[in-house]
């Protein structure tokens, strides 16, 4: 493989755009600056310690190391749904939910993506499991995290509606089918646009990496449309899950919407 | 019989009551006395501890929407998940006694049919009551039934009313027109807020 190698001279050359990005934030008094910085900042050290830990655990190879990694990816997903999301769902089983979607979605796409379609050998090979987990992950956690918020939010708007069915008799996931099929909807829509668009208007980072990389770009579109339909799959099971979990969470065992009278609070928020 | 023990709701002290089948009980307090808040604990659509027992069998016992089923709330502004009222009726029911129905109240069965943003209040409201008496509930949870309803169409709402406790179901009513509690009730049950025992102790503690 042979590409031109970035000293750290060419990063911070490149990081002067993000002047544009201060300049933005201070001309038009949007206070973001703080942002910017903390954001930018905490990129350049999460992608440096990525760099340094897959370059150890390519160098052992083995299972046990493979799988420590992906459980650490699957808890920081775990984590930052709970942080995108308003707090209409109680913190610790929003985490719980989560992190076990991703968990068995990621493990069900990977294990079929890598062990059936790549087939590398040997088959825990971290260099195509930790990377397509990766992404699948990434992806599946965006969906898990519109889900979440579209069904917590119509259910929360549509509260009369859905306590007007409960009171005709429906149970719990009649009651709350419109705010579901919308939260589907949701979880859906950003993967099928990407699919549609993809190739057009943007080059994926996978196949522009493999293309920069040196390998054939027909061999790099065909690795990027596998991954496209291990996304698509990832994203449709984790939004399913992620909508049949939050039903629960948003009710109780009684078939009661747990949205307390009046506002949402935390105090208030019946667990 | 609908028998209620120590039902705690709101910050009221625990209530306990009975409704005979075929009888009304009118629930009256001032705005914010925790009306409604009852007529959904016993819809056990919110949680309140105390039993609520109806004819032998006890809230916890019953799946939730069984007892939904057989306990109707009906709020005092209906709501609908529909673009026409058709939409949100409960599962099929024969068409002439929902036309029956319809007309009882004075409803031209081809509003089913009209978006419900096109509906006056008072039409939603009474659409809203036949939706919720259709599948022939054993006790009826009415909140202000006849909030935006004319004179003519409250008569027709009360005559309905009537008729459903004739045939031996039970009504709680929550209503602000006096005379309207007379003409249908058969007992009332007044709501106070009542400084809750807890919180007593608790400043007397300060």
């Amino acid at each position: 493989m042979n590409y031109v190698p970035l000293s750290y001279w060419d990063l911070l050359l490149a990081a002067a755009l993000l002047i544009i990005n201060g300049g933005i934030s201070w001309a038009f008094r949007l206070g973001l600056e703080r942002s910017i910085a903390i954001a930018a900042a905490r990129m350049v050290v999460q992608l440096s310690l990525i760099g340094i830990v897959l370059k150890f655990i390519f160098a052992q190879s083995s299972p046990g190391w493979t799988i420590v990694f992906a459980l650490v990816m699957v808890v920081a997903a775990g984590v930052e749904i709970v942080a995108r999301l308003n707090h209409r769902i109680a913190a610790w089983p929003l985490m719980g939910l989560s992190s076990s979607t991703l968990l068995f979605v990621g493990t069900f796409v990977t294990v079929f993506g890598v062990g059936f379609v790549v087939s590398p050998d040997p088959w825990y090979a971290p260099r195509y499991i930790l990377p397509i987990l990766g992404m699948i992950l990434g992806n599946t956690m965006t969906a898990i995290a519109l889900v979440l918020e579209s069904l917590s939010e119509a259910t929360h708007r549509d509260r009369a509606a859905v306590e007007a069915r409960l009171s005709l008799g429906a149970h719990r996931f009649e009651a709350l089918s419109g705010p579901l099929r919308s939260a589907l909807r949701t979880g859906l829509t950003p993967m099928l646009n990407s699919m549609a668009t993809t190739g057009i208007v943007a080059l994926p980072g996978m196949m522009t990496g493999q293309i920069i990389a040196g390998a054939d770009p027909v061999g790099a579109a065909k690795y990027q449309v596998m991954i496209m339909f291990l996304i698509a799959g990832a994203t449709a099971l984790g939004s399913l899950l992620a909508a049949a979990g939050g039903v629960l969470l948003l009710t109780d065992e009684r078939h009661r919407l747990r949205l307390p009278p009046g506002f949402p609070t935390n105090e208030n928020a019946r667990v | 019989m609908l028998r209620v023990e120590q039902l705690q709701v709101g910050g009221l002290k625990p209530l306990t009551f009975e409704v005979a089948d075929g009888e009304c009980l009118a629930v009256q307090g001032a705005s914010g006395a925790g009306k409604t808040l009852l007529l959904r604990a016993l819809a056990d659509l919110d949680p309140a501890s105390g039993r609520v027992v109806l004819d032998g069998q006890e809230r916890s016992e019953a799946p939730a929407h069984e007892w939904r089923r057989r306990i109707r709330y009906c709020a005092a502004e209906p709501a609908w998940w529909s673009d026409a009222p058709r939409g949100c009726l409960p599962a099929p029911v024969p068409k002439t006694k929902l036309d029956r129905m319809l007309r009882s109240l004075d409803l031209n069965p081809a509003l089913l049919d009209r978006p419900v943003a096109l509906l006056s209040t008072g039409e939603r409201q009474r659409l809203a009551l036949v939706r919720a008496l259709l599948d022939e509930p054993k006790v009826l949870l009415l909140d202000e039934p006849t909030g935006g309803l004319d004179p003519q169409s409250t008569a027709l709402v009360e005559e309905l009313i009537k008729f459903q406790l004739l045939s031996g179901r039970s009504v709680v009513l929550v209503s602000h027109d006096e005379a309207q509690v007379e003409r249908l009730s058969h007992a009332r049950l007044v709501l106070s807020k009542e400084k809750p025992a807890a919180e007593a102790g608790a400043s007397a503690a300060l």
